[in-house]
């Protein structure tokens, strides 16, 4: 029989946060910004085909940093439990509060009971039906929750990069402006301009036809953004 | 994942994300499915009648009637048999109404699935095998007097044109080049059809025809709902082009019933 040394909670806690923490400062960041339409995802993505930012439901959107596996299981796994709830109830019943606690719990097991946590920060948002309420929940590797509003900035940098975004933050501004201040926001804590093809982009838009209001922006569309200002 | 909030995918060591929403309901919420079994089940749903498809100059349509029958009644004048599967394709169906409208929902949430799961649409050929073995998932129920017989229609944006896929009972699926008609005035509807079909047909002309072809249907099936200008009951029809699934509106099937309807005078 082996016998494991006493590690006091407090200090295995520690390096589980601290070995998270390594693991996402080490990926590339994500912002969200709301506008006058809706929420703006945008991130720095040398893939064109790895996303950071998908669409879990009709109205919500996600965005992960940090460990590219797990974060693509975390989103998987959330559009698994939209869809069934969306099915066997209505399409109307799926919220982003529900993906998000599910996110939480999720997190927090993995962190308290697995060897090691994942190295991930996501973003959950939804647009309201009509109205002009957004909703923005930030969970972090431990599956601590953040009701955000307006700006938010996940990964490495978040806490710069949100006093960037919190400082140009406008009420009701148009997407070209938001799109400009997420990348004079990325670039600015980068240290380097962030170029407009490395972009991955995508908005929940309340204005999107049909029920899916989830839209990417193309490689043009920001190249055009970006190079209007 | 961890939970019952987070459902595990139906298929135990496959590699990678199952992007099906029917197996992971099959896991999660098997209550939620279509049925698939019970006790011979005929009249105990009412049953919808004649759905038509037909390819023209630049897509295909999918058209049907507007009634359900139980028996010697009418149950529903105005039911929908032509629903949106994806940006991409409709399915119509004939048959067991209840198992039918169960079957496109999951359809539906199907491809909604697989293409959110995976970041890819399913391919046009790819959604008609997986509407064929959901048929044939629902061959007990079918035995037992559930039959339901869809008709797909839908755009191939690799080949750049509109395809048309009819199906039996048993998930048996085939590829028409022109057009087709089920259920059971779908006998009436293929006679107009094969009179007046021709290739090249225009979006209006192939509309008109499918009209004129669900007319004679209903003159030739008491299951089959005519449509009635005083009532304002119309067929549903839907056209898919490279440009998506648009649903024709009622200006434009009450102003085509008026047409074909004068010609006959």
């Amino acid at each position: 029989m082996s016998f494991q040394p006493y590690v006091p909670p407090e200090q295995l806690m520690k390096d589980r946060s601290e070995y998270a923490r390594k693991g996402i400062a080490r990926g590339k960041s994500v912002v969200a910004l709301e506008y006058v339409e809706g929420v703006l995802f945008l991130a720095e993505n040398p893939s064109a085909t790895l996303h950071k930012i998908s669409e879990i439901y009709d109205r919500i959107a996600f965005a992960g940093v940090g460990k590219y596996s797990e974060f693509e299981d975390l989103r998987i796994a959330g559009v698994r439990l939209a869809d069934t709830r969306g099915y066997a109830y209505g399409r109307e019943d799926v919220k982003a509060k529900t993906v998000a606690n599910a996110y939480s719990q999720a997190l927090s097991s993995i962190f308290t009971q697995q060897m090691k946590p994942y190295e991930v920060e996501i973003l959950v948002a939804e647009i309201a039906e009509g109205g002009t309420a957004t909703e923005m929940y930030h969970l972090l590797f431990d599956g601590s929750v953040n009701d955000v509003h307006g700006s938010v900035g996940i990964g490495g940098h978040a806490e710069e990069l949100t006093q960037h975004l919190d400082d140009a933050f406008r009420e009701g501004w148009p997407l070209d402006e938001a799109v400009r201040a997420a990348v004079t926001a990325l670039s600015a804590v980068e240290g380097r301009s962030v170029e407009a093809d490395q972009i991955e982009a995508a908005v929940l838009e309340h204005s999107r036809k049909g029920r899916r209001k989830f839209r990417r922006l193309t490689d043009d569309e920001v190249v055009g953004i970006l190079a209007a200002s | 994942m961890t939970g019952p909030l987070f459902p595990e995918p139906g298929t135990p060591g496959l590699i990678g994300a199952n992007p099906s929403f029917s197996d992971l309901l099959r896991g999660a919420r098997a209550e939620a499915l279509p049925a698939t079994e019970g006790m011979r089940a005929e009249g105990l749903t009412a049953h919808g009648t004649t759905v038509l498809g037909l390819k023209f100059e630049g897509g295909v349509i999918v058209a049907g009637d507007r009634r359900a029958t139980a028996g010697y009644e009418i149950a529903d004048d105005r039911m929908q048999k032509v629903f949106e599967a994806d940006t991409y394709s409709a399915i119509a169906i004939s048959g067991a109404a209840g198992q039918a409208v169960e079957i496109v929902k999951l359809f539906q949430v199907e491809l909604e699935h697989y293409e959110k799961v995976t970041g890819d649409r399913l391919s046009l050929e790819g959604k008609a095998n997986r509407l064929a073995q959901m048929i044939r998932e629902n061959f007990p129920l079918a035995l037992q007097g559930l039959i339901v017989v869809p008709l797909f229609g839908g755009f191939d944006e690799r080949r750049d044109e509109g395809r048309l896929f009819r199906y039996d009972a048993t998930g048996g699926r085939w590829e028409d080049e022109e057009f087709h008609a089920t259920g059971s005035g779908g006998r009436g509807a293929k006679g107009t059809l094969k009179k007046e079909w021709r290739p090249g047909l225009s979006r209006d002309e192939a509309i008109r025809l499918a009209v004129d072809a669900l007319l004679d249907a209903a003159e030739e099936d008491v299951a089959t709902g005519g449509p009635s200008l005083s009532r304002g009951i119309f067929p549903t029809v839907r056209v898919i082009t490279a440009g998506g699934v648009e649903e024709v509106a009622e200006d434009e099937l009450r102003a085509a019933v008026e047409a074909v309807e004068g010609e006959r005078r």
